[in-house]
């Protein structure tokens, strides 16, 4: 496996009010390509943002972050959007669908930023669905799914345009345990299936296990990096 | 296109509110058709005035007569091609005061002195021929139905006959058009001879002389003439552009622009206001619906573009809908009204409407679009926004 992602030195400063906040400190890290990386650590940890940092949703004070060959620090706040929305994928711990569109729709709306044609993007959307095994709830809205399903639905929309990294923020955290397996199972299969490299933030250590690796970040700094058990 | 579905389900996010401020939107682009119609009906005298013809009336009051011994004399004025005149007449019809201008005049000399009325040469001549002889547009036969040859009976509310009466019968001997203006096809005009011999009072005096002069830049010059002509007599003249006479008869109602500006002014402050606290409550309430957008790689103005859509959506789908309900209250008001020229939502009312509908959409929708665009995705993910 060649390294995916690599972070050098890189360090995040919050300017609260007068005050200054270290996030993360002078972290180093690479992700190899298809590794499926859990980010563990206490709350007020760093791992957030060093998950935020990964996806393109923050820059960094200092440092670097190299993902696939693009330095990401140095690019702009629209080059990044259009970053992300080629090579990321993101599931949230409240999966963060979009009430007012049925789960179709859901999963269709990154592939608006694509010249796709309608009828491709609702084939590719339909795909998804159907690999999250929800084939039968295109025209559901988010309110008529159970929790599960709505992170299924997550799912489907950040592996629709097909990124190679998907980054999850707690993706089990709002689910009961038998679910939350379901889902880990299903993350799982899509990093050993279909090669995504996956980087999720999580408190469980039971939702850890499925990962491959674990990265222990405490005070902003990297304590540990281990293979998982 | 691709992104309606997102725009319409956006602004539909809570049906009830965005419905009452549609509707918001709708009653205040109905007014906005049906004022601006009829401020356009108004204005229209004024627009379709010609240049080379002035209107002599009382110097003091448009209601002031002037007696009939000044035509020779205006017509002497070196720079005067021809000389008509016309008075005032009101009346109803059917118990309704007349829904269309009535106006004695002398054929010959009016058909000369407004070549935009065209009427056939036969029509023409039994008119001049027949004493209660009247002449109608065709708009104002079309709604009544009146035919060559119908008799047709006006109450005088101020010319009484001399028998008392009054009872006016007229003979419709011809039907005119106005190949440029509607408008000047809503009256009714008849035999100022008729008229002068059976009215009770004020024999020998017009309402106004319409002048046409020979060169329009002249125009200026031969009215200070006329005026010059009677000044210091028991009746003075005021001689001015028929634009100028237009709008002084359109302001005896009152400054129709400015009512009509006042009150659409306080309507659009109203649905700006309205509109606007809709769409910042509804941008509020969607932060982390945004924030996942752009999370999902929308950029920065894409968001904004999102947001002004909806809100130009809101306005237009309101205001498109007002101006088609303005103008079928116009078509069903506006037969009563020809008269006034009013006759329904025109090219320029509805392309001024649209106008208005994407400033009031811009101006809405801008101040929550920037917001939606500065949003931070990191603090408003977390809720720090």
């Amino acid at each position: 496996m060649s390294a995916l992602i690599e972070i050098r030195g890189l360090t995040k400063v919050y300017q609260r009010g007068k005050q200054k906040v270290e996030a993360l400190h002078a972290i180093d890290l690479d992700i190899e390509r298809g590794d499926f990386v859990a980010l563990m650590g206490p709350s007020g940890s760093g791992k957030t943002t060093l998950l935020n940092l990964i996806g393109g949703l923050d820059s960094p004070s200092s440092g670097s972050i190299n993902i696939d060959g693009q330095a990401l620090e140095r690019m702009s706040g629209a080059a990044l959007a259009r970053w992300r929305a080629r090579h990321v994928g993101f599931v949230f711990q409240f999966y963060n669908l979009l009430p007012v569109l049925t789960a179709q729709r859901n999963v269709e709306l990154p592939l608006l930023l694509t010249r796709l044609p309608s009828a491709e993007r609702r084939k590719r959307a339909a795909v998804a669905l159907q690999l999250v095994g929800l084939a039968d709830r295109g025209q559901h809205k988010p309110r008529e799914l159970s929790g599960g399903q709505e992170q299924r639905v997550a799912i489907a929309r950040a592996i629709v345009s097909d990124p190679s990294l998907l980054v999850c923020d707690e993706p089990t955290g709002d689910l009961d345990r038998e679910t939350a397996d379901e889902i880990l199972e299903l993350l799982q299969m899509l990093n050993r299936d279909h090669g995504k490299t996956i980087v999720m933030v999580t408190h469980d250590p039971k939702a850890a296990d499925h990962a491959r690796r674990l990265v222990r970040l405490d005070k902003g700094t990297l304590v540990a990096a281990e293979a998982a058990a | 296109m691709k992104y309606l579905h997102l725009v319409w389900a956006g602004l539909f996010r809570k049906k009830v509110r965005t419905i009452l401020t549609l509707l918001s939107v709708v009653v205040a682009f109905l007014l906005f058709g049906m004022l601006q119609a009829v401020s356009e009906a108004f204005e229209a005298g004024a627009e379709q005035a010609r240049a080379d013809r002035l209107v002599t009336n009382s110097r003091y009051s448009i209601i002031e007569m002037l007696p009939i011994g000044y035509l020779p004399r205006i017509e002497a004025v070196p720079g005067v091609r021809t000389v008509a005149f016309a008075s005032w007449f009101g009346g109803s019809y059917q118990d309704r005061p007349a829904q269309f201008g009535v106006f004695p005049v002398e054929p010959e000399r009016y058909l000369r002195a407004v070549p935009e009325i065209v009427l056939p040469p036969d029509q023409a001549e039994r008119w001049r021929d027949t004493r209660d002889g009247a002449i109608v547009g065709r708009s104002v036969a079309a709604r009544y139905g009146w035919q060559v040859g119908d008799r047709v009976t006006l109450v005088a509310d101020i010319w009484p006959q001399r028998d008392g009466s009054n009872e006016w019968n007229f003979e419709i001997t011809g039907i005119y058009t106005s190949p440029d203006s509607e408008q000047n096809e809503g009256a009714l005009l008849f035999q100022h001879e008729y008229f002068d011999e059976a009215r009770q009072f004020a024999r020998g005096t017009v309402g106004w002389f319409l002048v046409q002069v020979e060169d329009p830049d002249r125009a200026e010059e031969v009215a200070l003439a006329i005026d010059a002509l009677f000044a210091n007599s028991p009746n003075e003249t005021k001689t001015q552009t028929e634009k100028a006479f237009a709008q002084g008869f359109a302001r005896q109602f009152g400054d129709i622009g400015l009512i009509v500006t006042a009150i659409l002014g306080a309507v659009f402050f109203t649905i700006l206001v309205l509109t606007g606290n809709t769409m910042a409550q509804a941008v509020r309430e969607r932060i982390p619906e945004l924030a996942i957008l752009k999370t999902l790689g929308f950029s920065d103005r894409a968001v904004l573009g999102l947001v002004v859509a909806e809100s130009l959506l809101m306005v237009l789908v309101g205001g498109i809908l007002g101006l088609v309900l303005a103008g079928a209250a116009l078509g069903a008001v506006g037969a009563a009204l020809a008269g006034f020229g009013i006759q329904g939502i025109s090219a320029s009312v509805a392309s001024s409407g649209l106008v208005v509908m994407l400033l009031l959409g811009l101006v809405v929708g801008l101040p929550p679009a920037l917001r939606a665009m500065r949003l931070r995705v990191v603090d408003a993910l977390g809720g720090h926004q």
